[in-house]
């Protein structure tokens, strides 16, 4: 009976162990964002969105740091998209058979895991150098579009995967080719699905600075970019430079730079978030 | 007949887009090695892996891989240390303990930790983390691997509860059943039945978890330091493998030169590492997947 | 027309001496008494009323069986005994449940002792993924229980009884995964045995096994009486028949019938009893 009641007491304990070890993680998030607003609010103003580089800290704004990130936004999106839906269709409904796409696929969770610098290794010798763009934000595009390509490859397959195969007889039946299916059929049908991973695939993009930095993106910058081949910066290197500065001031900014950034991830995690949902609702096989 | 002709043409479209990660792949291991193999004409293997000082941008020149090995293993040690224990009790916690509504809510909030851009931990182990532990223990740098292997554990925390508890939760009821129709707590029963039981997909998660610290690079760059260093001493500044390419890229080193090709050196070591790891996992996942089917 | 309460009825009647309901070929012991008393019981998922107004008794050293059509509640009523329901959402109960005259949904309670007493056999044998030797010693390992040789015994003893110890007895080391349905089935039973439980619950424990096993362990069964009080759920009529001292016939959350197994099969009192027994619905 003792032994027992000693077993219940240690179930007891570890549930409670549980619940804190479940809102640890949480708080640590909970207290850093308030850091970071304590810090960083009070920066944040048109003057600072809209501002140039600057070495005077209170002078210095993020607004050419912003335009490399939507740049870069737009150019990835514009390069993985259609790249990374053809491949998840692809592997999904073409090539199932055979040795390829078992290499394929090994390959894919291969390239999940390779770490993102070496993506940055990648481009600055093939992109920057072997096709001669430089530092320029195309370059850094391309590198980040390949980096996202694996997830949006997985949740393209998963959407498709998820349509009824009822739906795609049906198209057959009615004479449909393959692609005819592919293209009336299976896509809209999967649609909310691929796009929740491509958002979630370009949200992690807008955050990475590390392959950037190593295809030569710079820290400074004086104007906004106006074309694909400009150089660049992104909200991450931007903050990162400030964050390595010694003065007082910088670091304010690196706060609410932060705070800009995280706007902009966790909108586009909502973003994402309420797609999945929606679309989940408004579709039920 | 014409028809025919474009549907091929569209799969070999398709074709080419799903090869283009295969190229990827390809051109991965080709600049690395290709580097490497030059900057191994001039340095050698032995030295490489044996010697301790790693000083390539000094007059006096020594390309010993070691300190970034042990500060990249230093870091991502502390990190599981900090992610293992805490990522198993909440995936043994919310498979065991709670209810379906409670896991829905608190699943895709632990998620967002995954989410938030590395360069911010970075700024919260320098600025928070850092004076926090200085504090606690006197005498500690101001660039530390404790500090940024923390933060870096808290990072992974969603990468390996969410797989464990995936794991956890793929035991079949009736294990679970059993194992409280003899009289096990639920305690027991996780520690006894389905954490054996799910131990592969756990053990994933964890090698997941080790190749992404391993692979880790602005926490580090920021909070852990940029001075190579043979040690294990938690508390002074250290260099890893990415921080070391993250310092080369930015100052302005010549195109062609020995001090360029170190980082592909030490590019080619990081992915060796993280592709073992990632090959171990997949293997793993492949092998004992069907187990319960 | 509550036939629970005339049950009960019968029970109070009937003196362990007398053995009125115990059928002559089924000996018994003398100190036969009631071992567990379900009172007044209603079970509820959620909305759904699962079990309505039950009574019934329990004799030490019996076999009863519960027979009815899928979801009438037959299974719901048998894991109330070991409070297997408790970690189902939504499930509601009341009454009281007598366990050697204790109610068993007394707060006081502890659940883990309490299913040491009563142990559990499962519809589809569900080994863990451990060798043969620590799935039957796992009851006692989580009580704490580490020495070797008493283990040993205790495994050997129950492997024993349930007739597999000369199937295995050099195997005992190897993955309990890796033996047939039947023997897996009865490794379980075993485990469950281990542990010393006065009461043992089996749900539909031969469902998933071939003739020969199933015959197997409906022996076994009736061998185990002598030392257990057992109630088996089963969908096999003709199984109900061969081994159960007493069968109770659910449908649609309500008892409708329950008697000696003889007098249930050959004269039931029921319409509906009788139409389910001959096949007519079910």
């Amino acid at each position: 009976m003792n032994k027992v009641l000693i077993n219940r007491r240690k179930d007891l304990i570890f549930s409670v162990a549980g619940l804190i070890a479940t809102f640890v993680g949480l708080v640590m998030l909970v207290i850093f964002i308030g850091d970071i607003l304590i810090d960083g609010l009070g920066r944040i103003s048109w003057d600072f969105i809209t501002g140039l580089p600057s070495r005077n800290p209170d002078k210095a704004g993020i607004f050419t740091a912003m335009a490399g990130s939507v740049w870069v936004l737009f150019l990835t999106t514009l390069i993985s998209f259609p790249i990374g839906v053809a491949a998840g269709i692809y592997l999904e409904e073409y090539g199932k058979k055979g040795r390829i796409s078992k290499i394929l696929e090994i390959n894919i969770s291969n390239l999940a895991g390779v770490p993102s610098i070496i993506y940055g290794l990648l481009g600055l010798e093939i992109f920057a150098r072997l096709f001669n763009l430089g530092p320029s934000l195309l370059t850094g595009s391309m590198t980040l579009a390949l980096l996202i390509l694996p997830i949006i490859i997985v949740a393209t397959r998963e959407s498709i995967k998820a349509v009824p195969s009822s739906i795609k007889d049906a198209s057959y039946a009615l004479g449909a080719s393959k692609w005819q299916t592919m293209w009336h059929q299976v896509l809209p049908a999967s649609m909310g699905g691929i796009l929740t991973g491509v958002i979630l695939a370009l949200s992690r993009a807008v955050g990475e600075a590390a392959p950037l930095i190593v295809v030569g993106a710079l820290a400074y910058v004086p104007f906004a970019p106006k074309s694909p081949m400009d150089d660049f910066s992104v909200l991450p290197i931007q903050i990162f430079n400030w964050i390595s500065r010694p003065q007082q001031g910088f670091i304010i900014n690196a706060a609410a730079a932060i705070i800009v950034l995280l706007v902009l991830t966790f909108l586009m995690n909502g973003i994402a978030i309420y797609l999945r949902n929606h679309w989940q609702k408004k579709i039920k096989w | 007949m014409h028809t025919k002709k474009n549907e091929n043409i569209i799969e070999f479209l398709l074709f080419m887009s799903a090869f283009i990660t295969v190229l990827t792949t390809i051109g991965i291991i080709l600049v690395l090695s290709i580097e490497a193999f030059k900057f191994f004409k001039e340095v050698s293997i032995f030295e490489f892996l044996t010697s301790k000082e790693w000083t390539p941008l000094f007059t006096k020149k020594n390309f010993g891989i070691l300190p970034l090995l042990s500060g990249t293993i230093l870091t991502s040690l502390i990190a599981i240390l900090v992610a293992l224990p805490l990522g198993l009790t909440i995936a043994v916690y919310l498979s065991e303990y709670t209810s379906k509504k409670f896991r829905d809510y608190i699943k895709p909030s632990l998620e967002v930790l995954a989410a938030v851009p590395t360069v911010v931990y970075g700024f919260f182990a320098l600025t928070v983390v850092t004076p926090f532990l200085q504090k606690l223990i006197p005498g500690m740098s101001g660039f530390n691997s404790l500090s940024a292997g923390i933060v870096m554990g808290i990072m992974i925390i969603p990468i390996i509860s969410s797989m464990s508890e995936d794991a956890l939760r793929a035991v079949p009821y009736s294990l679970r059943e059993a194992s409280y129709g003899l009289g096990s707590t639920r305690l027991q029963t996780a520690f006894r039945v389905t954490v054996p039981a799910a131990s592969s997909g756990i053990v994933v998660s964890v090698i997941l978890g080790i190749s992404r610290a391993v692979g880790e690079t602005m926490i580090v760059a920021i909070a852990a330091g940029q001075q190579p260093r043979f040690t294990f001493n938690p508390l002074v500044p250290v260099e890893t493998l990415t921080a070391y390419i993250v310092q080369v890229s930015l100052g302005d080193v010549p195109h062609n030169s020995l001090e360029y090709r170190t980082i592909f050196a030490a590019g080619i070591t990081l992915f060796v590492f993280t592709f073992i790891l990632n090959n171990i996992s997949y293997y793993i996942k492949t092998k004992y997947r069907e187990k319960y089917e | 027309m509550n036939y629970t309460t005339e049950i009960m009825d019968i029970y109070k009647e009937t003196s362990p001496e007398e053995n009125v309901l115990i059928p002559d070929d089924i000996s018994v012991k003398d100190d036969r008494k009631y071992k567990l008393t379900a009172r007044n019981i209603n079970a509820f998922y959620g909305d759904l009323h699962a079990l309505k107004d039950i009574n019934m008794n329990f004799p030490q050293n019996s076999v009863t069986a519960f027979i009815g059509p899928s979801g009438c509640g037959k299974s719901t009523f048998l894991r109330l005994f070991n409070r297997m329901n408790d970690y189902i959402e939504g499930f509601r109960l009341e009454g009281e449940i007598i366990l050697d005259d204790v109610d068993i949904y007394n707060e006081k309670i502890v659940i883990e002792q309490l299913r040491k007493d009563v142990g559990m056999v499962f519809q589809k044998p569900n080994p863990f993924p451990k060798t043969i030797f620590e799935n039957v010693a796992y009851g006692l390992r989580i009580q704490g229980e580490n020495n070797k040789s008493f283990l040993q015994d205790k495994v050997e003893n129950a492997l024993k009884q349930v007739a597999l110890w000369d199937e295995v007895k050099d195997d005992l080391k190897k993955n309990a995964l890796s033996l047939s349905g039947g023997q897996q089935q009865r490794v379980c039973i075993a485990r469950a045995l281990a542990v010393e439980p006065k009461i043992i619950l089996m749900d539909e424990p031969t469902s998933a096994l071939d003739p020969i096993s199933t015959s197997r362990i409906e022996n076994l069964i009736f061998e185990l009486r002598e030392d257990y009080t057992i109630i088996i759920v089963t969908h096999n009529l003709q199984q109900a028949g061969r081994i159960s001292d007493f069968t109770a016939f659910f449908y649609l959350g309500d008892l409708i019938e329950m008697g000696r197994t003889h007098d249930i099969f050959t004269n039931p009192k029921n319409k509906r009893t009788e139409n389910y027994i001959t096949g007519r619905f079910g």
